[in-house]
């Protein structure tokens, strides 16, 4: 099989990148979905307030979703769905297998990797206790109780703040369970405020900060957990445990990019977004292989991943139409400073449009003021009352900008103090 | 004069609000907001707080339920016992998403999120 551009994934990136390129010029196209129908995660987000920033209204998940399938159904571009793709080779040749055909190869001239993000599972948290059932990912959760319509449990605990986590909680008490609370290792809280007040104050469920899940307890099923405050390093204070009964724990600790296939292809990672390297394009350090969406760095709300899945669309038709050619002469590097945890992109290619750099904070800043150098002169500054981990911040650097970086030639810092 | 400190939730910025209420119950002034539209979330909040609810239903031949919503957030301390009334619904297909399902449910219409073909 051959194809101008493989999209992986059919979640809200790989739905927006396939729009996007086709609206570029480019109509050969084909996406890969291991799932039964195009979506992504979406499909079980029942929730709303999904669409303020793209539509001017709050939808569910769902309907999001069916407004991006729409679109790919108006401009025919086929979906392979129930179809796994195994690796991605560096030449772009796409391997995959599905009922019909078997195993298969697709030959591209451009790759979008839309593959989104797991949750960090039970295996990565280190609990220590009993390992009986009735511990899931919030996402696990979330599945059965909105597409299986089973209840996990009756008696639940979470950990983590993650949004997730707290849309479960809201879901699950609403269906009749009963949260006792929420646990989050951290002073703050990694959701969105309105997500807490929302779904917790709401129910007058607890939120614990600074507080963990210290053991696990239950032969067979869940029987309860000791929770426990911790210290400023994140160590248990023992003499603050106490046991809560339970029958679920449900665990929203952060979301990983999956980016497996990626790695198989060669493309360099950044090690603090867990996703591929990029320029302003979106574009990895493999041309003709670009990014978007949570496979790249973890977003918080889809709106976003659908804007940055446009540019990535955009680019790969760009980079098809162009004849496939070339990389950048110049490249500036993007590097973090002081609380800015990370930036994407991590390298700017061209000068000559501007170009929105998003980035996390690791810790709150208050009364923030974000600077933008070029070696130790400071090329642009704002400043912001708050910022928080758990909330994507931007800032635009302009043409002017930019060329005063290209013309130094070194690398640009962004930071927070 | 009682004040009441809230987080706004109309949009993703979580605006820290300070509602000042006068001793007959009504809203004297608000403080914190960004924009105007927090201004009118932290009155209603505190004089008739609203929440738009996202569930589902059964449907009939399937155990995937069918995702829903209210058309319009309805009172919050209605919230446990609209859940009573969609959990005792069960359609059948074909639905199509924004088909309406329940005409009022405490004020709302409720509709189909998703298509059940």
């Amino acid at each position: 099989m051959k194809t101008e551009i493989a999209i992986i994934g059919a979640g809200p990136a790989g739905l927006a990148a396939a729009v996007a390129a086709y609206d570029a010029g480019v109509k050969d196209l084909l996406l890969l979905e291991r799932d039964a129908a195009p979506g992504g995660i979406l499909q079980q987000c029942i929730h709303n307030g999904f669409g303020l920033h793209r539509y001017g209204e709050e939808l569910t998940g769902p309907e999001y979703a069916a407004r991006d399938v729409a679109e790919v159904r108006k401009r025919n571009i086929p979906i392979l769905t129930e179809t796994m793709v195994l690796s991605v080779a560096p030449d772009r040749t796409v391997t995959a297998m599905n009922r019909q055909n078997g195993i298969f190869t697709v030959e591209a001239k451009a790759i979008v990797l839309a593959m989104g993000c797991r949750e960090r599972p039970r295996g990565a948290l280190n609990i220590p206790g009993d390992r009986p059932s009735g511990i899931y990912t919030a996402g696990t959760a979330q599945r059965f109780v909105n597409i299986q319509g089973v209840l996990p449990g009756k008696e639940i605990v979470i950990l983590g703040s993650g949004d997730i986590g707290l849309i479960m909680a809201r879901r699950m008490t609403l269906e009749g369970a009963h949260v006792h609370a929420v646990c989050e290792l951290m002073p703050y809280s990694g959701g969105l405020n309105r997500n807490i007040v929302q779904c917790l104050r709401d129910f007058d469920i607890p939120l614990l900060l600074s507080h963990t899940v210290s053991r696990v307890h239950g032969n067979g099923r869940l029987t309860g957990v000791s929770v426990a405050e911790v210290d400023e390093n994140r160590r248990v204070k023992p003499e603050t445990e106490r046991y809560i009964p339970c029958d679920t724990l449900l665990l929203s600790c952060g979301l990983l990019p999956e980016n497996e296939l990626s790695k198989g292809a060669g493309v360099p990672l950044d090690p603090v977004t867990g996703g591929a390297s990029v320029n302003e394009r979106r574009e990895t350090a493999i041309p003709g292989v670009f990014a978007c969406g949570n496979v790249l760095h973890v977003h918080d709300l889809v709106d976003f991943v659908s804007e940055e899945a446009h540019l990535a669309g955009e680019s790969a038709a760009k980079w098809v139409l162009s004849g496939a050619a070339g990389h950048a002469e110049r490249s500036i590097p993007v590097r973090a400073g002081g609380k800015v945890r990370y930036t994407v992109p991590q390298r700017i290619d061209s000068p000559e449009t501007p170009v929105r750099l998003f980035f996390r904070v690791g810790s709150v800043a208050d009364n923030a003021v974000l600077t933008v150098k070029s070696g130790q002169t400071v090329l642009a500054a704002k400043k912001k009352r708050r910022m928080t981990p758990g909330e994507m911040e931007s800032f635009e650097l302009s043409p002017a900008v930019l060329c005063a970086a290209f013309d130094a030639g070194e690398p640009l810092t962004v930071s927070v103090n | 004069m009682k004040t009441r400190e809230l987080t706004c939730i109309v949009c993703p910025m979580g605006c820290t609000l300070r509602v000042e209420l006068t001793d007959e119950g009504e809203v004297a002034a608000v403080t914190g907001n960004t924009c105007p539209r927090g201004a009118a979330y932290a009155k209603d909040e505190v004089l008739h707080p609203v929440r738009t609810l996202t569930t589902t239903v059964r449907a009939a031949g399937t155990d995937r339920p069918l995702p829903v919503k209210t058309d319009r957030p309805i009172p919050k301390e209605h919230l446990f016992d609209a859940m009573k009334r969609v959990n005792s619904l069960q359609v059948e297909a074909p639905v199509r998403i924004g088909d309406v399902l329940l005409d009022d449910l405490f004020g709302a219409k409720l509709v189909a999120t998703a298509d059940l073909l």
